[in-house]
C-alpha cells in the first residue's frame, strides 16, 4: 500500500512541474500588463522602472525559473493590482470556493446517489423516467442563467432567500473558516450550492442509474437474496457498493471541475471566492494572480487524482492487486 | 422408488411465464416433481429448458417480466408459490438455499467472504458477529477450504473458481437447510474439480439428510449422484423415474436422444447433438407435442398435446410413443 | 452450438424481421428513420431544433426591428414590459431591454450568432480534431502517442477553465471565441474517431484498399473516415449543444462577445443588473430561448447515440 502511495505522489509531483510550464507559458504571452499598470502619461523612464520592477524586462526562461524558484519557497509573485503576494490573495478566498464545492458536491451525493439508483432499479417506473428527464434538463440548463432564475424566485418574488454574498458569521474549524454554523451561512450558501450542483446532480444520477441497472442482474444480486438477506441490505449493502466505486472515482476528479466552474456561480451570486478573484484578474490581466489561481487549481486536481485512486483502492479490492503485480 | 416419508417439496403443475413484449414465453409450463429428506433429485435439460426458472421458481426468485402463473410449490405441505415476501425471505438461505452455476459470479467481488457469509447466518439467527464468524468458519473447514481463518478475511477474487464454489456451497448449508437447488454447479470447473465438489455435496446432503435438486444437462452426472430423475424439454417434465430406470429403459424420445447424444457413442452427426430450440422458441410454440419437429417417432397423433402416462409405477412420461420397457437403447438417426 | 446462431426461431431475430415487414424494403436509412421515430421526444425535439434553425437563419426577414440599427432604437423605450406599445406604437410582445431594444428581435439576432458560433466552432473543431484522430489511429507509434497525450491532459481540466484562460490570453470577439471553442472541443473529436477509427482499421477492408496501392489519404478518407461516421455524429450533436452553452457562459462573464454582438447569453446578462428591480424579462426569455435550443439539440443527440449504438442495436 505505501509503494502504491508513493509511487503516486511521484507521478504527481511529476505533472504538477509540467503543469506550472504550460501554465507559466500560456499566462505569459496574455496581453501587456504595462497598458494597464502604467499611466498613460507617464514617460519613458517611467515605464522602464515599473517594467523592471515588475521582472517584465527579462527574458521567458529567466521569468521562469525565478517563478519556479519563487514557488518552491511558496512565493507565487506579487498582484499587480493590490500589490500582495497573489498566493495570499487565493488563499484569503479559497475557504469560502471550497466551503461552496463542498456543500454543492455533499447535494450532488446525497441526491444523486439515492435519485440514480431508484431510476436503476425501476427503470420503467414514471418516477424513473421523472427523474431521468430531470436529469437531461440538468444537462442542458446553463448555470449562469439557472443561478439569476433562482436570484429572480427566492430573492426577488418571493423574499424567502438572500440573493448574493455569504454570510460574515465565520466559524473556525481546526482553523478552516466556514459559516456553515450559522443559520445565516446557511441561507447564503443554499441558492449558490444547489445552483453550483446541479449539473453534478445530473451526472451522479446517471452514473448510479447505470451502475443499478448492471449490478441488479448480477448472479450475485440473486446470490444475496437467495441467502434470505433483507431487501434492504441487499439494495444499500450488495448493490450500492458496486455503484459507489464509479461513482466515487467521478466525482473525486469532478470535486477540481465544481472548483473551477464555480467561477461562474460566484459571479451571479457575488460569492468572495478564489473564482470571483480570477475573472477580475483576468480583466486586469493580472498575471500573478492567475498563474497562482491556475496553479492552486492544478494541485488541487492533482491531489485530488491522488485521493481517488487510494480510496479506489480501499473500496475496490480487486485494483490494489493489479496494482501490487504491476 | 416410492418413498413413504412426506416429500421435503413438492412442485405440482407449476407454470411460470415470462410476459415480454414480445409475447409470452411459457417458460416452465405444467411441471410436477417432489423431492424426499436425503434424496437427489436430478433435473435434466437442455439450456432453455426451464430448468433453471423452475429452480428459482422454487426459491421465489422470478426476476420481472416473469412470474408464477399457476400451480403449486408444496414446501413441507406449505404452498409457498403464494407465500408472502417476507415469508420468503425468511426460508430462503434458512430453509431453502441455492447454489449458483457460474461461482466466479456469485460472490460479490466488492466484500469479504467473512462479510458474505457472516450476514447469511444473521440474517436468521440473531447471534453475535463473532459467532457467526466461527459459524462461518468452521463451514469453510467443512468444504475442505485450507486454513479457512485465513480465507475468511479474503476477498472472492483471491479464490480459484472450484474455491469460490466451495464458499458458495459453504453459504448455502450454512444454515443447515433443509433444501439445496443446485443450479449446475459443477459445470464451470474443471473435471477433478467437479469430481471433488459431486463428492463433497452428495456427503454433505447425506449426513444432514437434506433432499437436494441438481440441476443439469450432464446426464453423466445425475447418474452417479441422483436417485431421481427429471428430463424436461421446452418447459415440461416430459419423463421422470428413478436413475435406473430412466437411464437404463428411456421411454421418451427425447431422453433417449439425450443419451444417444454422449459424445462416445455419436462421432457421425446424430441429430440430436444439435439443439435448437431454447427458451425464446417457446414464445411461438405450436400446439402439440413440443419435441414433434425433432422425433424420429413423431406422426400425426403428436398435433395433439400428449398427456403424461404412467408406464410403471412411479414413473411419468409424457409421450404419444412411449418405448415400452424391455425396448432395446437404439440410437435413434 | 454454431447450430444455435443459424436457428431462425431465435428471438433476437424477430423484431428485426417485424420491423422490415411493416417498411416494405429495408434500407439503413429507412431502418434508422424508423428506429429514430419510435421515441416521440426525440421528434419533438428534431421539430424544435429545425423550427429554431429556421429562425435564425430567417432572422433579419422576421424580427419586428433591427436591434442594430441605432436610428430606429430609442432610449425612450428602455425597460418596457412585455406587451407595452414603443415609441413608434408597436407592441414589444417581450418587453425591451435596457437599451430599448425590442426583446423579441434582439432575441432573434442573438439566436443566430449563439448558433452561428456553436455550429460554426463545432465544424472547425470537427474538422481538426477528425483529422488528428485519424491520423493518431492510421499511423500509430509515436504520432498516436504524441497526439492522444495532449488530448488526455486537456480532458483532465474542466472546459471551462482552458477556455477562461484562452480567452484571457486573447481577448474579446467572435472569432476569439470561436478560437477558445473549437481549443475546448476538438479533443473530444479526436479522441472519438481515434477509437472507432482503430476498431474499424483492423478489418479486412482497409488492409485491402492499402494493399491495392491507395494513398494514405484516401485510405484515411474514402474508406475510414466514412465508417466512423456514426459516433461523429453523435459527438457533434452533444458537443454543439455544449458550445453554445457555454459561450453564452463566456459571454455572461464578459469575456466572450462584444456588446455590439450581443448572443443569447450576452443579452441574459445586460438583464441581470435589472433583475433586482423586477424586470425579469430581459434575462428571463433570451434564457428560455437557450434551454429550449439546447435541450432539442440535446434530445436529438440522446436519441442518435441510442439509434446508432451498435452495440444497443437489436
Amino acid at each position: 500500500m505505501s509503494v502504491f502511495i508513493i509511487r503516486r505522489l511521484m507521478q504527481a509531483m511529476l505533472v504538477v512541474l509540467v503543469m506550472s510550464f504550460l501554465v507559466f507559458a500560456g499566462v505569459y504571452v496574455v496581453g501587456d500588463p504595462t497598458q494597464i499598470l502604467v499611466a498613460d502619461d507617464a514617460d519613458q523612464a517611467e515605464r522602464a522602472r515599473v517594467i523592471a520592477e515588475l521582472g517584465l524586462d527579462q527574458p521567458f526562461h529567466m521569468q521562469y525559473l525565478q517563478f519556479l524558484g519563487g514557488a518552491l519557497s511558496g512565493n507565487l509573485g506579487e498582484s499587480f493590482r493590490f500589490n500582495e503576494p497573489a498566493l495570499q490573495l487565493i488563499l484569503e478566498r479559497l475557504p469560502a470556493t471550497l466551503e461552496l464545492a463542498f456543500v454543492a458536491l455533499a447535494i450532488a451525493v446525497f441526491f444523486g446517489i439515492p435519485l440514480g439508483t431508484w431510476a436503476g432499479l425501476r427503470p420503467e417506473s414514471p418516477v424513473a423516467k421523472t427523474i431521468m428527464t430531470g436529469s437531461i434538463l440538468g444537462f442542458s440548463l446553463p448555470t449562469f442563467w439557472v443561478g439569476i432564475m433562482m436570484i429572480l424566485l427566492f430573492a426577488v418574488i418571493l423574499g424567502w432567500l438572500p440573493s448574493t454574498g455569504r454570510s460574515d458569521e465565520i466559524t473556525y474549524v481546526l482553523g478552516f473558516p466556514t459559516t456553515l454554523f450559522s443559520l445565516d451561512g446557511w441561507a447564503h450558501i443554499l441558492l449558490p450550492a444547489v445552483n453550483l450542483a446541479l449539473f453534478k446532480l445530473s451526472l451522479v444520477i446517471r452514473l448510479s442509474r447505470a451502475g443499478a441497472r448492471e449490478v441488479v442482474h448480477q448472479d450475485y444480486i440473486k446470490f444475496a437474496r437467495a441467502k434470505g438477506l433483507s431487501e434492504s441490505r441487499v439494495i444499500l449493502v450488495h448493490v450500492m457498493k458496486n455503484i459507489l466505486i464509479p461513482v466515487v472515482t467521478v466525482l473525486g476528479l469532478e470535486f477540481g471541475g465544481l472548483v473551477a466552474f464555480s467561477v461562474v456561480t460566484e459571479t451571479v451570486f457575488a460569492w468572495p471566492g478564489i473564482g470571483k478573484l480570477l475573472i477580475e484578474s483576468i480583466s486586469f490581466l493580472d498575471r500573478p494572480v492567475i498563474v497562482a489561481y491556475l496553479m492552486i487549481i492544478v494541485l488541487i486536481f492533482v491531489f485530488l487524482n491522488l485521493v481517488v485512486d487510494i480510496a479506489y483502492s480501499i473500496l475496490d479490492p480487486r485494483v490494489r492487486l493489479q496494482d501490487m503485480k504491476s | 422408488m416410492v418413498s413413504d416419508t412426506e416429500p421435503t417439496l413438492e412442485v405440482r403443475n407449476l407454470r411460470t411465464h415470462f410476459f415480454t413484449k414480445a409475447g409470452v414465453v411459457k417458460a416452465v409450463d405444467d411441471v410436477s416433481f417432489a423431492v424426499r429428506p436425503g434424496k437427489v433429485m436430478g433435473l435434466v435439460g437442455e439450456s432453455g429448458s426451464g430448468k433453471t426458472v423452475t429452480g428459482f421458481s422454487i426459491l421465489g426468485l422470478v426476476d420481472a417480466p416473469g412470474r408464477v402463473v399457476g400451480g403449486e410449490i408444496r414446501y413441507k405441505g406449505e404452498n409457498i408459490a403464494t407465500a408472502t415476501d417476507d415469508r420468503m425471505r425468511r426460508l430462503r438461505g434458512r430453509e431453502i438455499a441455492m447454489i449458483f452455476q457460474d461461482p466466479m459470479m456469485t460472490l460479490n467481488p466488492v466484500l469479504r467472504v467473512d462479510t458474505q457469509m457472516v450476514e447469511a447466518i444473521r440474517a436468521h439467527h440473531s447471534v453475535s458477529h463473532k459467532e457467526a464468524w466461527q459459524q462461518s468458519r468452521d463451514a469453510l473447514g467443512r468444504v475442505g477450504i485450507p486454513s479457512p481463518e485465513e480465507r475468511l478475511r479474503a476477498y472472492p477474487h483471491q479464490f480459484s473458481g472450484g474455491m469460490r464454489q466451495r464458499v458458495a456451497i459453504a453459504i448455502a448449508m450454512l444454515n443447515r437447510p433443509d433444501l439445496i437447488v443446485a443450479d449446475e454447479p459443477t459445470t464451470a470447473l474443471d473435471v477433478t474439480i467437479q469430481g471433488q465438489i459431486l463428492y463433497e455435496v452428495q456427503k454433505l446432503c447425506e449426513e444432514t439428510g437434506t433432499a437436494l435438486i441438481w440441476i443439469t444437462h450432464d446426464l453423466s452426472v445425475v447418474a452417479g449422484l441422483a436417485d431421481e430423475i427429471c428430463v424436461m424439454y421446452a418447459g415440461r417434465v416430459v419423463e421422470h423415474g428413478t436413475v435406473d430406470e430412466v437411464l437404463d429403459q428411456p421411454a421418451h424420445p427425447y431422453t433417449r436422444g439425450l443419451i444417444g447424444s454422449v459424445p462416445s457413442r455419436n462421432r457421425r452427426g446424430q441429430p440430436l447433438t444439435q439443439i435448437p430450440g431454447m427458451t425464446p422458441s417457446l414464445l411461438n410454440l405450436e400446439p402439440g407435442c413440443p419435441f414433434k419437429t425433432r422425433c424420429p417417432d413423431a406422426d400425426a397423433v403428436c398435433e395433439a398435446e400428449p398427456a403424461i402416462t404412467h408406464p410403471a409405477a412411479g414413473r411419468d412420461v409424457r409421450c404419444h410413443h412411449p418405448v415400452t420397457a424391455g425396448a432395446p437403447l437404439e440410437v435413434t438417426a | 452450438m454454431t447450430a444455435l446462431q443459424d436457428d431462425p426461431t431465435l428471438p433476437n431475430r424477430a423484431p428485426a424481421a417485424a420491423a422490415s415487414a411493416d417498411s416494405g424494403v429495408e434500407t439503413p436509412f429507412r431502418r434508422f428513420v424508423s428506429d429514430y421515430r419510435e421515441s416521440s421526444v426525440a421528434v419533438v425535439g428534431t421539430v424544435a431544433v429545425a423550427l429554431i434553425a429556421l429562425i435564425a437563419l430567417l432572422g433579419p426577414l422576421i424580427a419586428p426591428t433591427d436591434p442594430y440599427d441605432l436610428a430606429t432604437v430609442s432610449i425612450m423605450d428602455s425597460r418596457l414590459a412585455p406587451g407595452e406599445a414603443m415609441m413608434d406604437g408597436r407592441a414589444a410582445w417581450l418587453g425591451t431591454d435596457g437599451l430599448g431594444r425590442d426583446m423579441l428581435s434582439a432575441m432573434i439576432y442573438g439566436l443566430r450568432i449563439s448558433l452561428g458560433v456553436g455550429i460554426g466552432s463545432g465544424a472547425i473543431a470537427m474538422l481538426i480534431g477528425c483529422s488528428l484522430g485519424l491520423a493518431a489511429a492510421y499511423y500509430g507509434g509515436r504520432v498516436d502517442t504524441l497526439i492522444m497525450r495532449v488530448v488526455d491532459i486537456q480532458l483532465s481540466f474542466p472546459a471551462i477553465l482552458v477556455a477562461l484562460i484562452l480567452l484571457a490570453v486573447l481577448g474579446k470577439g467572435i472569432d476569439k471565441i470561436i478560437v477558445a471553442l473549437v481549443a475546448v472541443q476538438w479533443a473530444y473529436y479526436a479522441r472519438t474517431i481515434r477509437g472507432s477509427a482503430l476498431v474499424e482499421r483492423r478489418k479486412e477492408y482497409v488492409e485491402a484498399a492499402a494493399s491495392l496501392g491507395l494513398g494514405d489519404r484516401r485510405v484515411l478518407f474514402r474508406h475510414l473516415l466514412p465508417n466512423c461516421l456514426a459516433p461523429i455524429i453523435v459527438v457533434g450533436t452533444v458537443q454543439t449543444a455544449h458550445a453554445i452553452s457555454l459561450e453564452a457562459t463566456l459571454s455572461f462573464l464578459g469575456l466572450g462577445l462584444p456588446q455590439t454582438e450581443p448572443s443569447l447569453g450576452l443579452l441574459i446578462s445586460n438583464g441581470f443588473e435589472y433583475i433586482m428591480s423586477g424586470s425579469y424579462w430581459i434575462s428571463t426569455f433570451p434564457g428560455i430561448a437557450l434551454l429550449v435550443t439546447i435541450v432539442s439539440i440535446n434530445l436529438v443527440g440522446d436519441r442518435l447515440r441510442d439509434v446508432l449504438n451498435p452495440r444497443l442495436q437489436r
